[in-house]
């Protein structure tokens, strides 16, 4: 079926069938990799996007679902000037090991700090409870958290 | 497969009188598992996230009613104020998955661990469904007739739940093997009911489907009665009166062995769910 969506700001088109999510079709239809098909359970975190602003698993939304509105994947977020500030802080804390789980968790700490500024350490853990990383390396991925809420604190 | 994207609720249940076998889907946070997996192929799907009548809540002449498609984000953000039904939304999932999935879909799959289920009994809630036909309700105990398997009928939606709003302290607790982001192997949500004078104890995950623990709340009612502490919020219970309501509490359960824990090991949660849910609530009322 024709789903028409805006993705990072641009409408596009894509013919996926039916019964396909929106991470698939992000993946398969749109050229847009960065989501990562990890567990297709809504458990990992890993194809986290924003659907009209708000965070969610893209595995779990299906594609017509998304029909006719805004999603926002990883991809959007480097802009002319570079990397996101999150995306930096990830790469100077060490917090990418195998990078599986690194932009499902980039965008989850993007919504976070969003709403979030100054988060304390266990909101931070409840916040991420959602994005699983195999490799385990949650303590520079806190580490990263904190830094970019440094970062991007209002001076 | 068909997939159907209605934006009115008129238009949604002409199509579901029209395709009954057609599944509704919501936050899609189980049935796009299921699709996922292939565990189940529906031949059509009618998507709900449009319908506006759907993603309503409002107060009426003392009740509350919570729509179908309100999802649990928005119970945290909007409702604050039911203790009991915040808790349990914080404890769905992850943010990812309270942002998306909805209480009609909990009614919907109807599975003894559903978060909402237990909050929605202790409250008396009643279930209203919605057809092209008209409109019907049943209470929570008529709807929810098994393990996952409820009393809608093909041509139905599930537009909201109802219940008369409880005047009191409240609690929703869950045990399982992690603090967030884990399927409750035993939930349990305990109201006071000042003005009923009257306790009211639910418990997930420990049977078939949500159960009551009526003997329990009996108890209870009494010993806070005999305690005076319904009149004086300073006055309290014993240890051994709490741990007492606490064991009455585990009689209601029915727990089986599963993956998420063993029966004997659920019998004992709600004993210490029941006795600290109580604790809780008498302390609240002490301020
Ligand atoms: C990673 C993960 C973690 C989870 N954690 C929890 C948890 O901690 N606690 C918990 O309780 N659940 C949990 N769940 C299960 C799920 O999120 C809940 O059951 C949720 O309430 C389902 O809502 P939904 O809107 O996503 O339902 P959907 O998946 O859209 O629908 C579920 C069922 O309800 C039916 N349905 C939905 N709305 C209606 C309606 N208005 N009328 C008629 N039928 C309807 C659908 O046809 C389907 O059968 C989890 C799921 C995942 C993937
Ligand atoms: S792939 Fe979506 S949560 Fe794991
Ligand atoms: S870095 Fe490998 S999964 Fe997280």
């Amino acid at each position: 079926m024709r789903v028409r969506v805006r993705v990072n700001g641009e409408w596009r088109e894509a013919d996926p069938w039916e019964g396909t999510s929106l991470l698939s079709m992000l993946r398969d239809e749109l050229g847009l990799p960065g989501s990562k098909n990890a567990c297709e359970q809504g458990e990992c975190g890993s194809c986290s996007v924003w659907l009209d602003g708000e965070l969610v698993c893209s595995c779990l939304v299906l594609a017509a679902q998304a029909d006719d509105r805004d999603v926002r994947t990883v991809e959007g977020l480097a802009g002319d000037g570079g990397l996101h500030p999150v995306q930096e802080a990830f790469l100077e804390a060490g917090a990418v090991q195998c990078g599986f789980c690194t932009p499902g968790l980039i965008v989850a700490v993007t919504d976070l700090l969003a709403q979030d500024p100054s988060p304390s350490e266990a909101m931070v853990r409840e916040a991420l409870s959602g994005n699983l990383c195999r490799c385990t390396g949650y303590q520079k991925i806190l580490d990263a958290v904190r830094l970019a809420a440094e970062r991007m604190a209002p001076r | 497969m068909d997939v159907y994207l209605p934006r009115t609720l008129p238009e949604a249940l002409e199509l579901k009188a029209r395709h009954p076998e057609a599944m509704p889907i919501a936050g899609g946070t189980d049935v796009m598992v299921d699709i996922n997996f292939d565990r189940h192929r529906p031949t059509a799907l009618i998507d709900l996230t449009r319908i506006p009548e759907l993603a309503v809540w409002r107060r009426e002449d003392g009740h509350i009613f919570l729509g179908a498609g309100v999802t649990y984000t928005r119970i945290m953000q909007e409702l604050p104020g039911l203790r009991a039904w915040f808790q349990a939304a914080r404890t769905v999932g992850s943010p990812q998955i309270r942002n998306r999935a909805t209480v009609g879909g909990n009614l919907g799959t109807a599975s003894p661990a559903g978060d909402a289920l237990p909050v929605i009994a202790a409250h008396d809630g009643e279930v209203i469904m919605i057809s092209a036909r008209g409109e019907r309700s049943l209470a929570w105990h008529e709807f929810l007739v098994g393990v996952k398997r409820n009393a809608l009928h093909p041509d139905e939606l599930i537009a909201g739940v109802r219940w008369r709003t409880v005047r009191g302290p409240g609690s929703f607790s869950k045990i399982g093997t992690r603090n967030a982001m884990v399927i409750s192997m035993a939930g349990l949500c305990l109201l006071l009911d000042e003005e009923a004078r009257a306790v009211r104890v639910a418990l997930g995950s420990v049977a078939p489907t949500i159960v009551r623990a009526a003997e329990a709340e009996a108890f209870a009612a009494a010993e806070i009665a005999r305690a005076g502490a319904w009149d004086d919020p300073k006055a309290t219970l014993s240890e051994g009166t709490l741990a007492e309501f606490g064991e009455r509490v585990t009689g209601a359960a029915k727990p089986i062995d599963d993956i998420r824990g063993t029966a004997r090991y659920r019998r004992h949660a709600c004993v210490v769910l029941g006795r600290r849910a109580l604790a809780w609530a008498l302390a609240d009322r002490r301020g």
